[in-house]
């Protein structure tokens, strides 16, 4: 369990994060999703006490973490994949770190066996591609076989093959009763991984509840139609008030108009459709709307 | 998987810190490279001094060599102390350029604990290697000297004592370079600083017009170790009509006990500035 309250963040007159209270329980996948910039690596540094907050608490299993003498059977974390030495073989960094924590040897082989880098456990790690650190990192958190886990952006740098194997980990360790606390910038990715989301925009809590409520919070909706005779059916629908946007393939996403209404409405005019989909609001709009007045950097000046 | 209380050792860190120093490859190049330099400069410097003797034809040659000089001089020592400063100061700003440091303080948030584990393993890594270099030193030289029959023993007055300061003043060394990696955190800016630190410092702090400046001189590192290795049985010849080798007699020396007064309170001030700073600081 991982609880934040009040927590805030100033660097000199810029505030990083402000006033964030949020928990994160045990047993799920709760994702920490935020645009770049909006405070997510600074809050889970501050759970790590390797930030110290401006004002408010962070607590693990109702704890300060910095007074814990030892971290790794407590939290596993990967923040960043670089914050490694490149001189070393993976093996020899997770040894020391073991070792620091008085974990026995095996555990090395065990994490690298886990995350699929024990044929690259003797190879320097400054030769390692981004996912093969995200790898280590994930293989660090797992050393001390802890309840509670963070990652920051993990999918970074991982292969399709990899991004799979992430999001199965992140599930099969919730599923034991661990708390994964994973943040990411993309809300596509935690569709898919997360139960539970902690949404945050300019360092500001925009959201913490789960997954399908906050879906459900999109005002948009949408059906994606597929014709033969697209341009009829498109000056027919935005007759009836509908925006239509033609995909050029005879496909185009209807908003406005529910599935049944537009069905209803080919119908009567004779045109056939070969397809008629809801949409149900992405997550990723849903985000999007939310935090556009939050975003940090915008590309391309006001959209 | 539930966390179980962990045994905090702090045998635990330490062992760490060993595992971190040898599992790097340039600690055993940087500190080989450095031995071999120091011992090099200080053969060399015996051997021609041998030759020297053979050529001259004046018995007094042989009596106005201090065999001590050779064994302790100062550019190869001083090499020795850069390189000790610096392999203490990459354990610590080393772990800040490569970011290793939050994964270091995930895994043990107790930074001190951290931080004096490193003190305890670099002090001990670099007693050994000083007492090897010096020793070496010491040892190689006389025995060249051997053949002209002015080689010491090391229960000759002041060699042992010699011998010793020459092989603290790594771990000495060492410290400081640790404390200053603690404060500035960039290689470049440590290593310029450490030497400017114990070498450059002590050069500029040599006058004895004013006694606070000569004692300013004598508080640094380089200094005690001079006293240190100073031969108290070496006759200053005086050849007439020439300037005595020796200069002439030093005002406000450093006595032996101020020495190695000096090697203590560096060593100490720089491992509690690296404890402390590096507890205090955001990582």
């Amino acid at each position: 369990m991982i609880e934040a309250r009040g927590l805030s963040k100033r660097y000199g007159d810029k505030v990083a994060v402000d006033d964030l209270s949020f928990t994160v329980r045990p047993g799920l996948v709760t994702g920490f999703l935020g645009p770049n910039g909006a405070g997510k690596s600074t809050t889970l540094r501050m759970v790590l006490g390797l930030t110290e907050p401006t004002s408010g608490t962070a607590t693990i299993d109702g704890r300060r973490f910095r007074e814990l003498p030892r971290g790794l059977r407590h939290v596993g974390a990967l923040l960043d994949a670089g914050d490694v030495h490149g001189g070393r073989s993976a093996r020899a960094h997770l040894w020391a770190l073991a070792r620091s924590n008085g974990l026995p040897r095996r555990r090395v082989d065990e994490v690298l066996e886990e995350v699929g880098l024990a044929g690259a456990a003797d190879r320097r790690i400054g030769g390692f591609s981004l996912g093969m650190k995200q790898r280590l990192g994930i293989a660090t958190a797992l050393l001390g076989d802890p309840p509670v886990l963070l990652f920051d952006e993990p999918i970074n740098g991982l292969d399709p093959e990899g991004v799979l194997w992430a999001r199965g980990l992140f599930r099969r360790l919730a599923a034991e009763g661990r708390t994964l606390f994973v943040s990411s910038h993309l809300m596509s990715e935690m569709q898919h991984t997360a139960d539970q989301l902690v949404v945050i925009g300019r360092g500001k809590l925009i959201a913490a509840e789960p997954l399908a409520e906050f879906a459900a919070r999109s005002t948009k909706q949408q059906v994606t139609v597929r014709t033969p005779d697209a341009t009829a059916l498109a000056a027919l629908l935005t007759a009836e008030g509908a925006t239509v946007t033609e995909h050029g393939d005879g496909g185009c996403t209807v908003t406005g108009l529910s599935a049944a209404r537009i069905g209803q409405l080919a119908f009567d005019h004779r045109i056939l459709l070969h397809e008629v989909t809801t949409q149900t609001a992405s997550l990723e709009e849903a985000f999007m709307e939310l935090t556009a007045d939050s975003v940090e950097y915008l590309a391309g000046g006001q959209r | 998987m539930t966390a179980t209380r962990t045994r905090a050792r702090f045998r635990d860190l330490v062992a760490a810190e060993w595992i971190k120093l040898w599992s790097l490859r340039s600690t055993y190049g940087v500190l080989a490279a450095g031995a071999l330099i120091c011992i090099g400069i200080t053969a060399n410097s015996a051997r021609s001094n041998v030759v020297l003797i053979a050529r001259s034809a004046s018995p007094l040659q042989r009596l106005g060599i201090d065999p001590m000089i050779a064994a302790f001089m100062q550019e190869a020592f001083q090499i020795l102390g850069i390189v000790a400063g610096s392999v203490g100061a990459i354990t610590i700003f080393g772990e800040y350029t490569s970011g290793l440091i939050r994964t270091t303080f995930t895994a043990v948030p107790a930074r001190r604990s951290v931080v004096l584990a490193k003190v305890i393993v670099m002090t001990a890594v670099m007693t050994a290697f000083g007492a090897l270099v010096s020793a070496t030193s010491f040892s190689v030289t006389q025995a060249i000297y051997h053949q002209e029959h002015i080689g010491l023993s090391i229960t000759a007055p002041g060699a042992f004592r010699a011998v010793a300061a020459s092989a603290l003043l790594a771990p000495v060394c060492a410290l400081v370079g640790m404390a200053l990696g603690a404060m500035i955190r960039h290689a470049a800016g440590t290593i310029v600083a450490a030497v400017g630190v114990l070498v450059l410092a002590p050069a500029l702090f040599q006058g004895e017009t004013y006694r606070w400046v000569k004692e300013i001189g004598n508080a640094m590192v380089y200094s005690a170790w001079a006293a240190l290795v100073k031969n108290p049985a070496h006759q200053v010849l005086t050849v007439p009509g020439r300037p005595s080798p020796g200069g002439p007699t030093e005002k406000y020396p450093v006595t032996i006990t101020e020495a190695w007064t000096v090697f203590a309170a560096w060593a100490i001030a720089a491992a509690v500035i690296a404890v402390t700073t590096v507890d205090r600081r955001e990582v």
